[in-house]
């Protein structure tokens, strides 16, 4: 019964760790736009993450 | 791009053809602030939309970024904060194909950041988590662990249980202290007496080495009762976001004339009595005044529903709302703020509202009759199993064990899993939710009163009979028509080209505004206008033009608003469903009576003011009858708020989409039946999903009773009946 005392914690910090990623994902706009980024994946332009929503800073995005 | 993979205006452009990537040009990163506004985006659907759109802004100078958002229908462009940036983007993405309207960004701002939404996601995800731990270690306790093991993996359990139950239903802690303090049992006082008392009970049997520990039950209840209100939000949201897109489509300037002659766009709060506003030909007239300068005719059929336009000159009084046909005209502003037209109708509005009886919703209902029931039965248990065991803590355990099964866990799902997918589908047929509660008013409907202009109709005249004008008036008439703006003009013009006629010009073509067109063929004189200006001496009781040739007698045209080509399957529909229609306009007797006559109805008022349209539907009511009300006029808007429930296509006015309960897009009438079908599936599946959750309950409560509950078969139950519900309400997503 000893190996409870590795399994539960082992168990405890997946499940954390699944946890802090969902936090995160909830934290960078990945849950905004549902049916959009089920539809981007057909387009092959690369598009690395969601647009943040706070108004840009000046020096965030300079023009192009 | 060549012209052959231009898009059509209807269709998606970006299905059709993808623009190429183009090299975007390089600019120097010029000193100018940038500013995030939105534009809406009604008709992208699919994933060459999104490219499409943002490849179009991306392209455009001063524009930094671009990103489209597929559920809102809504494009975010981060760009340089310049007049004029974002109707110059606007016409970019129209000649692309890309249907846009700019969106007001400070109407928007309440519902952009879903703060509440991540709040209760995030507990659902901490309750997720803890649930699914705890009953890792709950399935050891249950396949037979004992003595000092059990120990463990309660204690275990309870140091993740109590910490993710602080956060996760501190929603329900919250909503049953404020309905304590105000001495009223909601849903969430029994739901949180249970999780506290699983909880207690719990830590107690722990420290006492008990067998059994209900923190696996106490998470999974917050767990499923978080995200039936997740998914409640989620209705409540989009029905709110929606609300607030219809009020920031709507942009409300005028056109200021100032002392040195120049026009000046001001918004409509900005306008002082004695403001001169000049508004242009197919524009509406934005306050209450005299024209000081020009005529025109005005078309007054959002404000009283009457087709028939008016001749107006200097000196004549217009309203605000009504429409400028024909001419430029210059208005003194009068009446402002509470004494316009405008203001009576709102004042009617809201007294409508306020004399209509609230309507209590399924789930109130249901969640009162529950909470009673539940806490009752929990006193009852505890009290008969103390008193004749002497046990208290065996009478606790099983009070917590009814107060946990009876727990209204299928029923917090039941309603809003059915809403929310009844509002995806809503929303995908084209039509906007924007009360919750309306929803189910509109199932109960058993009348519907139809607004004539603008709702049965389309309020664009057509001609009638161009088949009895004599040889050659209607090419005449067309030729004296061509290129003017006047609705009659371009409903001479359209009859001519379904006639197929050869239009030969007229020389020396002149609109005189508010009369008529005049031209010139070979020697003979035309002259297309109003009956007294054409020298007609009979005027006729409908909307009518009146065409000369030379000086033989005036020939007249006739017109009528085009009716819908939906309207009378719409009416068709909604008898057979055994609805009793009518029809309530405030326009003349005539147009009303052939109108009622053309989709069959048989019962119709005419003349009706705003204030006798609120009165006869709340005699209707009095009667006994639950009505819905149609309407897209000023005149409608009051009538609206004071219907049971009421639907307004999304070209109505202002006042009018804005005291409707739903909003139907694209202006498809025959909607409103799909929406009430969809209505009366919905309440159905609502009271299933109350029947299944009763049914458990009665199968689940003696047992809990008699004390044969055990977290095991807690468990199974309360997820089953769970399962079911939301399954049931899914249900509503597909079939038809």
């Amino acid at each position: 019964m000893n190996i409870l005392a590795v399994l539960i914690p082992v168990s405890l910090l997946l499940g954390a760790a699944g946890l802090l990623a969902f936090f995160w994902s909830l934290r960078h706009n990945q849950f905004e736009d549902l049916k959009g980024h089920a539809t981007r994946i057909l387009s092959d332009r690369y598009d690395d993450e969601p647009a943040e929503d706070a108004p840009p800073r000046k020096d965030d995005a300079p023009l192009r | 791009m060549t012209d052959a993979a231009l898009p059509t205006p209807q269709g998606c452009a970006a299905c059709a053809a993808v623009p190429e990537p183009r090299g975007l040009p390089a600019r120097t990163a010029a000193e100018v602030s940038l500013r995030r506004f939105e534009i809406s985006l009604p008709e992208i659907h699919c994933a060459a939309c999104i490219t499409g759109v943002e490849h179009v802004l991306a392209g455009e100078p001063g524009v930094a970024g671009a990103r489209v958002n597929l559920t809102l229908k809504r494009v975010a462009v981060t760009a340089e904060d310049r007049p004029g940036t974002e109707a110059r983007l606007i016409d970019a993405l129209e000649s692309r194909g890309y249907a846009a309207r700019p969106l007001d960004s400070a109407a928007l701002e309440a519902t952009r950041i879903d703060a509440t939404g991540r709040d209760l996601l995030a507990r659902i995800g901490v309750a997720g988590f803890a649930t699914m731990n705890v009953m890792l270690l709950s399935i050891a306790v249950w396949s037979g662990a004992e003595g000092s093991t059990r120990d463990l993996m309660h204690w275990v359990s309870a140091a993740i249980a109590l910490p993710a139950i602080a956060f996760a239903a501190q929603p329900f802690f919250r909503n049953a202290i404020a309905a304590l303090s105000a001495r009223r049992l909601d849903m969430d006082v029994p739901i949180s007496t249970a999780i506290l008392l699983a909880l207690g009970v719990s830590v107690w049997e722990t420290m006492h080495s008990g067998a059994h520990a209900f923190f696996d039950a106490a998470l999974m209840l917050t767990f499923f009762l978080l995200v039936g209100r997740y998914l409640a939000h989620l209705t409540r949201a989009s029905a709110r976001s929606a609300a607030a897109e219809l009020a920031a489509l709507e942009v409300r300037l005028a056109q200021r004339i100032g002392a040195d002659g120049s026009l000046e766009a001001v918004p409509l709060d900005a306008l002082r009595p004695g403001d001169l506003v000049a508004v242009a030909p197919g524009g509406r007239v934005p306050v209450d005044g005299t024209i000081v300068e020009g005529s025109s005719e005005i078309d007054p059929s959002m404000l009283t529903g009457e087709t028939m336009p008016a001749a107006v000159g200097p000196g004549a009084a217009v309203s605000a709302g009504m429409m400028n046909l024909s001419g430029p005209i210059r208005v003194r502003a009068e009446a402002l703020g509470d004494d316009t037209l405008l203001k009576q109708i709102a004042r009617l509005v809201e007294t409508a509202e306020r004399s209509r009886s609230r309507y209590a919703s399924l789930a109130d209902r249901a969640s009162q009759f529950y909470s009673h029931t539940v806490n009752l039965l929990a006193v009852a248990a505890l009290l008969g199993w103390g008193l004749a065991t002497q046990d208290w803590r065996l009478a606790i355990n099983i009070a917590a064990a009814v107060l946990i099964i009876t727990c209204p866990c299928a029923l917090g799902l039941a309603v809003p899993a059915v809403l929310t997918a009844a509002s995806g589908r809503l929303f995908r047929q084209g039509i906007l939710l924007k009360d919750g509660d309306a929803f189910e008013r509109l199932a109960r409907v058993n009348a519907v009163v139809f607004d004539k202009t603008g709702t049965l109709t389309t309020g664009r005249p057509v001609l009638t009979n161009a088949a009895e004008l004599p040889d050659g008036a209607l090419a005449a008439a067309a030729a004296l028509a061509a290129g003017s703006t006047h609705p009659l003009a371009q409903a001479i013009s359209r009859a001519a080209a379904e006639a197929g006629l050869r239009i030969a010009p007229v020389a020396d073509l002149r609109e005189h505004p508010g009369l008529g067109s005049e031209g010139r063929r070979g020697e003979t004189r035309l002259r297309l206008g109003r009956a007294e200006w054409v020298g007609a001496a009979t005027p006729v009781d409908r909307t009518a033009a009146w065409l000369r040739i030379g000086d033989a007698a005036p020939v007249c045209l006739t017109f009528e608003d085009e009716l819908r080509p939906e309207a009378a399957e719409t009416i068709r529909r909604l008898r057979a469903r055994g609805l009793s229609v009518s029809l309530l306009s405030g326009d003349a007797e005539g147009p009303v009576r052939a109108m009622a006559g053309a989709v069959g109805i048989d019962q119709w008022v005419a003349r009706a003011t705003p204030a006798e349209k609120v009165a006869h539907l709340q005699s209707m009511q009095a009667a006994g009858l639950r009505v819905l009300m149609v309407g897209d006029g000023l005149n409608d808007a009051a009538a609206l708020a004071a219907a049971n429930v009421s639907i307004s296509p999304s070209s109505a006015v202002d006042a009018s989409r804005s005291a409707a309960d739903l909003i139907v897009l694209g202006d498809r009438i025959d909607r409103v039946v799909d929406a009430l079908v969809l209505a009366v599936v919905a309440r159905l599946r609502i009271l299933e999903n109350f029947v299944l959750a009763f049914l458990y309950n009665v199968v689940t409560v003696p047992i809990a009773f008699a004390g044969f509950v055990t977290p095991l078969i807690a468990a199974i139950s309360m997820s089953a009946s769970s399962i079911v519900v939301a399954l049931n309400a899914m249900r509503l997503g597909r079939t038809p």
